[in-house]
C-alpha cells in the first residue's frame, strides 16, 4: 500500500484580522472563521493528484489539536482523502484560547509516530502554519525519522524511489533530487486547490475518522516555549496624500529619499 | 559561559548580508560570546568576511566537499556536532531567510532544542520577541528548561554589523558526510544587476495591476534611475508576470528599506507583513480605499500607467 500522509491544522481563516485580547493574555478567537491552514490544502491537493496519477494508493489527513480540529478533517475528506487521524490534545491540556498550542518539535514527535503507524512514502506539510508562522514542523518531523526533506516546494515529480523536487529559494528556484520515502513543504505555486462539492460532504460523512490520544502515540506534551504576552504591532503614523507625481517627486525629494 | 553560535549564509565566494544581521542579534544576548560558523567545501573566503564582523569572537571553517551546497540534511549533523563540542553554546542562530528556515528546525530536532523563529528582539537571554499572524500580533515568548535554544533571526529586525573586527578563524573537524539520500541538482537564479531585495536601501514593488511582465518593464526603468530593487505582489507572482524570488510578504520576503513604493498593490495583510519595517512608504493606486493607503506615508491616487513614467521623468 502506498500511503501519502499530509498534515492539516485548523488556523484562523487568513482572511481574518485577528485581534490581541485588551489584557494581553492572548488572541480573541470568540466566533472566528476558522480554516485548513492554506499550505495544508496545497499539501492535500498534490496528494490526491499523486493518487489520481496511480503513483499512491491511499491519502491520510492528520489533524493535532482538539475535537473541533473534525471540522476541517471533514473538509479534507470531502476534498478526497480516504481516512482521518485525528490526535486529541485536549486531554493533555492542549492549546486553549489563544495560546499557542505544541510546540512543532512536539508535533513533529506527534508526526513520527503516526508515520511509524501508518508507514506512508510521502509526508506532506505545509511550509508554515499562518497562525503561530513557525515553519518547524517539516524539517523537525525529517531529522527525527532520518528521512529527506525538501522544503518550500512547488513542483514535485516522481521517479520511482526518488522525487525530484523544485523549491522555492530566495535566490530562485532550486532542485533536489530525493530518495523515499521522504517529507514535503509546499509553497504557494505546487498547485491550485480543488472546490468542495457538496455531494463529496455528504459522502465524507461515511469515510472513516479516527481519534488517537498523545499518551497512546507515547508523546508527552511538555512544552518548553511559553507565550507570555500578546501585543498588537507598532502602528504607523498617519500618511500624507499627494495630488500628481510631481508633488510626489517633491515630497520624496525634500525627505531626502530620491 | 554563554556562547552564541551563528549558522553563516553563503554561496561560496561571499557571505549573505543576512548573516551580520545575525551576528547583530546574537550580539544583543548578553553576556554571549559570538561565534560564527561556516559549512563550506572551502570556507577561506567567506570566514574572512565574517572575521571582520565587529562582536565576532571566533569564526570556524567546517570544509567537507558535501557541504559545497547548503543541503539541511548534510550540514544539521554536522552543526549540531559542533553546538555541542565542549559544551559551549546556549543559542544556535541562522537567518529566517529560506536558507535558515530549511535548516534550523532540522538542527534543532538534531539537538532536541526548542526553537523560536523570527526573533524581532532579545529580551534576555531566554526571553524573545516574535511576530505571528503575518505580524498582526507580537508575542514575547519564555523558553524554559533548554540548555540550548536554537532561533532564526527576521534580518528585517536588525541592521548588520559593522566592520573592522578581527575575530579568530580555526577549523573544526566534525564527522559525518554526505547524507546519501540528498542530491543537489541545480540552481537557476535570474541573472540582474539591480541591488539585492534583501538588503536594498530602496524597493519599488508592483501588483496585479501591472497586467504583464511587458508592464514591470515601467518599474524597471524607475528602479534604475533610483538604483532600487524590484519586488512584487504574490498575485504578480503568480501571475508570471515576474520570478517568485522576488515576492514581498508574509511567504516571499520581509523586507527594510529606507523607501518602499507599492505601484498597484492593494495592501492585503500578507503583503504588508513584508515591509512593515521600511521607513518609508509610498503608495500609488487607483482606488483611494485600498488597504495599502493606511499604512503609506505618502499616497497617490492615480492610474499608475501615467504617474509611474511623470515620476521617472521628474526623478531624473
Ligand atoms: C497563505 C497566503 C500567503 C500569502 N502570502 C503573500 C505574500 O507573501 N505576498 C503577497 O503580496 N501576497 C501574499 N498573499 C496574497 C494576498 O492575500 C493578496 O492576494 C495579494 O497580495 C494581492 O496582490 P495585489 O495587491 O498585487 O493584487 P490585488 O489585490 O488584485 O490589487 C491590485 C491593486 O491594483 C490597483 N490598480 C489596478 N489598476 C491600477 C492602475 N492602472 N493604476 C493604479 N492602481 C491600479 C487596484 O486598485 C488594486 O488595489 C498570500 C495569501 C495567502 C492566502
Ligand atoms: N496541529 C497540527 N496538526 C496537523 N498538522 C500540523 C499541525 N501544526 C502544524 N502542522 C503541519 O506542519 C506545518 C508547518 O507548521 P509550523 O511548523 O507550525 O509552521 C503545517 O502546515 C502543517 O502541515
Amino acid at each position: 500500500m502506498k500511503r501519502v500522509l499530509v498534515g492539516i491544522k485548523r488556523v484562523v481563516d487568513y482572511n481574518v484580522r485577528v485581534r490581541v485580547k485588551p489584557d494581553g493574555s492572548g488572541i480573541a478567537l470568540d466566533g472566528v472563521k476558522m480554516s485548513i491552514n492554506p499550505f495544508d490544502e496545497i499539501a492535500l491537493e498534490e496528494a490526491l493528484r499523486i493518487k489520481e496519477r496511480g503513483a499512491a494508493d491511499e491519502v491520510v489527513v492528520a489533524s493535532v489539536g482538539n475535537a473541533d480540529c473534525q471540522q476541517q478533517l471533514r473538509t479534507a475528506l470531502a476534498m478526497g482523502a480516504d481516512r482521518a487521524l485525528l490526535v486529541d490534545t485536549a486531554s493533555a491540556g492542549g492549546a486553549p484560547g489563544g495560546d499557542l498550542g505544541l510546540e512543532p518539535l512536539t508535533l513533529a514527535r506527534v508526526l513520527l509516530a503516526l508515520v511509524q503507524r501508518e508507514q506512508p512514502f510521502m509526508v506532506i506539510l505545509g511550509k508554515q502554519a499562518i497562525d503561530d508562522d513557525n515553519s518547524q514542523t517539516g524539517p523537525m518531523l525529517a531529522a527525527l525519522w532520518d528521512r529527506p526533506q525538501a522544503t518550500f516546494a512547488s513542483k514535485i515529480e516522481l521517479a520511482g524511489e526518488k522525487a525530484i523536487v523544485t523549491r522555492e529559494v530566495d535566490q530562485g528556484l532550486e532542485t533536489l533530487e530525493v530518495g523515499l520515502p521522504a517529507v514535503f513543504t509546499t509553497d504557494l505555486r505546487l498547485n491550485e486547490p480543488r472546490y468542495v462539492k457538496l455531494p463529496d460532504i455528504m459522502k465524507a460523512k461515511r469515510k472513516p475518522l479516527d481519534t488517537l490520544s498523545l499518551s497512546s502515540l507515547g508523546v508527552s506534551s511538555r512544552a518548553r516555549v511559553k507565550a507570555v504576552r500578546f501585543e498588537p504591532p507598532p502602528q504607523r503614523q498617519k500618511g500624507i496624500r499627494v495630488k500628481d507625481a510631481a508633488e510626489l517627486a517633491a515630497a520624496l525629494k525634500q525627505k531626502g529619499l530620491v | 559561559m554563554a556562547g552564541a553560535l551563528v549558522v553563516a549564509e553563503h554561496d561560496g565566494t561571499t557571505l549573505s548580508p543576512s548573516t551580520s544581521r545575525c551576528v547583530t542579534c546574537a550580539s544583543a544576548i548578553a553576556g554571549a560570546q559570538v561565534t560564527v560558523a561556516v559549512c563550506a567545501a572551502d570556507a577561506g573566503a567567506v570566514a574572512a568576511q565574517a572575521a571582520e564582523l565587529k562582536g565576532v569572537e571566533t569564526v570556524l571553517k567546517v570544509e567537507q566537499a558535501a557541504n559545497a551546497h547548503p543541503i539541511a540534511a548534510v550540514l544539521a549533523p554536522q552543526l549540531a556536532q559542533l553546538a555541542q563540542l565542549a559544551g559551549g553554546y546556549s543559542h544556535v542562530l541562522g537567518p529566517s531567510t529560506t536558507f535558515g528556515r530549511d535548516l534550523m528546525p532540522r538542527l534543532a530536532a538534531l539537538l532536541d532544542a526548542p526553537q523560536v523563529s523570527d526573533i524581532m528582539a532579545v529580551e534576555s537571554p531566554t526571553r524573545f520577541k516574535r511576530p505571528i499572524y503575518a505580524g498582526n500580533v507580537v508575542v514575547t515568548v519564555d523558553v524554559v528548561d533548554a540548555p540550548i535554544i536554537v532561533g532564526t533571526v527576521r534580518t528585517a529586525s536588525y541592521a548588520g554589523a559593522p566592520g573592522g573586527g578581527s575575530a579568530r578563524i580555526e577549523s573544526a573537524s566534525v564527522g559525518t558526510a554526505a547524507a546519501a539520500h540528498t542530491r543537489f541538482v541545480s540552481v537557476s537564479a535570474s541573472k540582474t544587476d539591480r541591488p539585492d531585495l534583501q538588503s536594498a536601501r530602496r524597493v519599488i514593488s508592483g501588483g496585479r495591476a501591472l497586467g504583464s511582465a511587458e508592464g514591470f518593464q515601467l518599474l524597471y526603468r524607475l528602479a534604475d534611475k533610483l538604483g532600487a530593487a524590484v519586488g512584487a505582489s504574490r498575485a504578480a507572482v503568480d501571475a508570471g508576470y515576474v520570478p517568485n524570488e522576488m515576492q514581498v510578504g508574509q511567504t516571499g520576503k520581509i523586507i527594510a528599506p529606507e523607501l518602499y513604493i507599492a505601484v498597484g498593490i492593494s495592501g492585503a495583510i500578507q503583503h504588508l507583513t513584508g515591509i512593515k519595517d521600511a521607513k518609508t512608504i509610498v503608495a500609488i493606486n487607483k482606488d483611494a480605499e485600498a488597504p495599502i493607503f493606511e499604512v503609506a506615508d505618502i499616497g497617490l491616487v492615480g492610474d499608475l500607467f501615467e504617474i509611474v513614467p511623470q515620476l521617472e521623468k521628474l526623478l531624473s
